[in-house]
């Protein structure tokens, strides 16, 4: 009997050796993240030391109280001195917990004086970051999953940064008190990084505020934290906060992609890029729901697909607008024309549909505008 | 007594056409117990696939069918119908009534039941599956986003609100209209006055659900905007709309489980319940506080700041009367002559348990601490320490405690103790877990999580399966004591237990109180 019971102790506690394993709320590396987790240990410890005594004495009680050890009952009922006291009593607890919780709050809310602003919109299932610049030149970009589908479905070992890891991180600078906009175009969402105590939803069709000041350089993790349809567990947030001049390297260098971006746009792109820039928008916008084979899923088959076989346009129409009531989500915004050229492209010719269609980003910008 | 021609009816028209408040009530807790295996059998596909991290058993749009199945299911289909059916049980022979004032809408109100359950479980075979939007259905995850089967959910909820509303007009007509005489409402059984504060909470907010799901049928078939921006509504309407009624309906959970506590501690510490009248008033109080604090459920949706504020304080004060409550309990064991047979063994628990979520509540109710908590599993574990660790766990004693005098047979108490010792410690080992890698960072309702997670997961998931396992344990027990229990006749089964329940004869006969009894003594003395 020992013997069966130390056995099942050892498969409960034997994964917990050496593994590390958090069980507190981290502090993070902001200054609010250090008020709120104050408050939640103030909190904590005060709940602590009333179930110290509550249950002390509810304890004392089974213990001493018992009718097998010929314990008689009082018939004592009422006392309304006592019931007066323990009412006043933790009023007077709660009021003193809610002035530094209403201090905390406040800060919280304190948008005003940013130096960068970022609109965050959420989709189904990835995030759009962009960084507003008065001078119009915004840059804007998804942020996907980059976790391969191997590792989810257990035929590869599984990476450090499991589920959390994305494509193209979000970048900001360190020591800048940076406010966030945050919205949704589909569903709502919500964006929340626990190191930088950052969580609010968004909620398509409103923008919600947030801001923080990350005082050291750092990747800073978190996901989605409102439930957003089948992928909800799938839309990771990665934030690298950076000095301020590799920031401003960084977005320079932005800015010089997007700048490449629309000269190809002009261009006419061979098959092989067009297939290859093809894979990866479909692995980034398309595999989630039409599979990594085409073999369909939430979505509905892309290999043999009549409507990737057939009318080039009527496919691009159907990619670009989307399809109301459903999840398919209309692209024609999130895509550049060259990356709705590639994908298209990547769909006729790829899981044997082999119609030896091209589109060109001409073709898409020919669309757009006619 | 011996008016056999008033007996029950043979075969299944005794069921189908019963006016009989025993009756309904048998029914209402056989159909509440199988909810809780149904909704039970879901929380395991849930904590089967979340063991490891990766994709094992399902996909994970059917996960977030299980999980929201799952959440429907115990809420609307398990506690809500079972203490209902404790209600009807108890409330005519505690306050010395015939019946209930309305028999045959009773009858209605338990009909209705089955066939929107059956209609909410159909949709697992629908196209595009179940409803995957969770309990809480926000829109537009639940309206433009959701699979056709939506509709048939709309119309299960409308149906289980009329079953609710018709529950507590019933409930109310009767405490106020067929208590014996000199019943007066401060001497009524505190599970009595809990239920009437209860069924008052229900009228009040389950037309208000009705009014959400009606305008996510509008918005789904009917071409009005009232939750799209688009069309000039707005998406979190639907949140206060929900949690108006939300909030409130967690009370209309716990609040009968208050009561039954109520009753078995006296009674097994036999010693009269201590601050009786304080309990009446900090049980409407809670019920008050219930209707201001809704968008405490909601801090991350960006609301003004003095919002914040208002629901945040509001909040902060419903931890007064419940800690009212808790102090009146620990009293009232205070010298006591304490034995510990099942139903306190479960009663014990739920003190101990529901005061650790209440703890956990008044952490959340903090509103720049809730920023970082929201929608973790430190609130899974939160309302799971109150929904099942109170509710289901002060069902379970209540089950325990009445059984014998509805059936006449007394169940094993050593297979009773058994089943509280392993669900205490299953429970445990499912939710503690939970607070921590809810602190860490995981995020609620996914059916996949960073590696960080997964040893707490994993013993989460061994303990979901221990708690499960041991409700089997309860139900062989419940139905070899209702077969081949030990007969009791003494009309008073615990030698501590009072009230006019415990004056009829045991079995309780198919009627009771004909004529209606004299009430002996104050209840303040219970």
């Amino acid at each position: 009997m020992g013997r069966v019971f130390s056995t099942a102790a050892l498969a409960l506690f034997a994964p917990l050796a050496g593994a590390e394993n958090q069980v507190n709320m981290s502090p993070g590396v902001t200054e609010i993240g250090a008020n709120i987790f104050e408050l939640h240990m103030l909190i904590m410890w005060i709940c602590v030391v009333i179930g110290v005594l509550v249950f002390g004495a509810m304890f004392y009680s089974i213990y001493a109280h018992r009718q097998s050890k010929g314990h008689q009952a009082s018939q004592f009922h009422e006392s309304t001195r006592v019931e007066v006291a323990w009412t006043v009593v933790p009023f007077l607890i709660l009021v003193a917990m809610a002035f530094p919780a209403t201090s905390t709050l406040l800060e919280v809310y304190d948008n005003d004086a940013s130096e960068l602003d970022i609109l965050i919109t959420g989709y189904q299932w990835k995030w759009k970051y962009e960084y507003l610049d008065e001078s119009g030149e915004t840059v804007s970009f998804f942020s996907n999953l980059a976790t391969p589908q191997e590792e989810i479905y257990n035929t590869r070992n599984k990476g450090e940064n499991y589920l959390l890891e994305v494509d193209e991180p979000l970048v900001i600078p360190t020591n800048t008190k940076v406010r966030f906009l945050i919205t949704a175009n589909d569903v709502i969402h919500s964006w929340w990084v626990p190191e930088i105590a950052v969580k609010r939803d968004a909620i398509p069709g409103f923008i919600n505020e947030a801001w923080t000041r990350v005082p050291e350089e750092g990747i800073y993790r978190g996901q989605c934290t409102e439930l957003c349809g089948a992928y909800h567990g799938f839309m990771p947030v990665e934030v690298h906060a950076v000095s301020r001049d590799d920031f401003d390297n960084w977005i320079a260098a932005k800015r010089g992609i997007a700048a490449v971006q629309t000269a190809l746009a002009e261009q006419t792109l061979s098959v092989d890029e067009l297939m290859d820039q093809g894979k990866r928008v479909y692995g980034a916008a398309c595999l989630a729901c039409h599979g990594a084979g085409g073999e369909g899923g939430v979505g509905k088959a892309i290999a043999g697909s009549p409507v990737v076989l057939g009318d080039i346009a009527a496919h691009m129409a159907l990619v670009a607008n989307g399809v109301s009531g459903t999840a398919m989500q209309a692209f024609g915004a999130q895509l550049s024309a060259v990356d709705m050229a590639a994908v298209l492209t990547y769909q006729r010719n790829a899981f044997g549909n082999n119609t030896g269609d091209v589109v060109q980003p001409g073709d898409v910008t020919g669309a757009k505008n006619g | 007594m011996g008016d056999h021609h008033h007996g029950p009816a043979k075969g299944v028209t005794r069921w189908l056409f019963t006016t009989n408040h025993k009756d309904i009530g048998t029914m209402y807790l056989w159909f509440s117990f199988a909810m809780f295996l149904l909704g039970g059998f879901f929380a395991m596909v849930i904590r089967a696939e979340l063991f490891q991290p990766g994709m094992q058993l399902v996909e994970p749009a059917f996960f977030n069918q299980m999980t929201t199945l799952h959440g429907l299911i115990m809420v609307f289909g398990a506690i809500m119908p079972s203490f209902v059916g404790l209600a009807n049980w108890l409330i005519p022979m505690m306050i010395g009534a015939p019946d209930m004032a309305l028999p045959r809408m009773n009858n209605w109100s338990f009909w209705i039941l089955p066939p929107a359950f059956l209609m909410l479980a159909s949709t697992l075979f629908m196209e595009g599956g179940a409803p995957a939007f969770g309990w809480t259905f926000y829109a537009p995850l639940s309206t433009t986003y959701a699979p056709p089967s939506v509709t048939f959910f709309i119309f299960a909820i409308h149906i289980l609100g009329v079953s609710s509303i018709m529950g507590s007009i019933n409930i109310i007509a009767t405490v106020m209209n067929m208590r014996a005489p000199g019943m007066t409402y401060m001497k009524m059984p505190l599970f009595v006055w809990t239920w009437l504060i209860t069924a008052f909470l229900l009228v009040a907010v389950m037309p208000v659900l009705a009014g959400a799901v009606t305008m996510m049928l509008m918005d789904i078939h009917f071409g009005t905007s009232f939750f799209s921006a688009a069309g000039g509504g707005d998406p979190v309407l639907f949140q206060h709309i929900f949690w108006f009624f939300g909030h409130p309906e967690v009370y209309i959970i716990i609040l009968p489980a208050f009561g039954v506590v109520s009753q078995i501690i006296p009674a097994f510490s036999r010693k009269p319940l201590f601050g009786y009248a304080s309990m009446v008033y900090a049980t409407a109080s809670i019920a008050f506080l219930s209707f201001i604090v809704w968008a405490h459920h909601m801090y991350t949706v960006g609301m003004p700041v003095a919002g914040e504020l208002f629901f945040m304080y509001a909040t902060m004060l419903i931890a007064v009367p419940t800690g009212v409550k808790v102090f009146n309990w620990i009293t009232t064991m205070w010298r006591g002559a304490l034995s510990f047979e099942t139903p306190m063994l479960f009663c014990i628990g739920f003190l101990v348990l529901f005061t650790l979520g209440g703890f956990t509540g008044l952490m959340l109710s903090i509103a720049p601490a809730d920023f970082q908590y929201h929608d973790t599993y430190f609130v899974v574990a939160h309302f799971h320490y109150v929904m099942v660790a109170g509710a289901v766990f002060s069902m379970t004693a209540a089950i325990y405690y009445w059984l014998p005098k509805w059936c006449g047979r007394m169940y094993s108490e050593s297979m009773g103790k058994t089943h509280f010792w392993i669900s205490f410690i299953g429970f445990n080992i499912t939710f503690f877990p939970q607070h921590f890698v809810g602190l860490a960072g995981m995020p609620r309702r996914i059916p996949d999580y960073a590696l960080q997670f997964a040893d707490f997961n994993m013993m989460s998931s061994i303990g979901a399966f221990i708690y499960g396992a041991s409700q089997l344990l309860f139900l062989y027990n419940v139905i070899a004591t209702i077969v081949a229990g030990k007969r009791v006749s003494e009309e008073k089964v615990w030698d501590g237990a009072e009230g006019l329940e415990w004056t009829v004869a045991t079995p309780a006969p198919y009627h009771t109180f004909e004529e209606p009894p004299a009430v002996p003594k104050p209840a303040g003395t219970i």
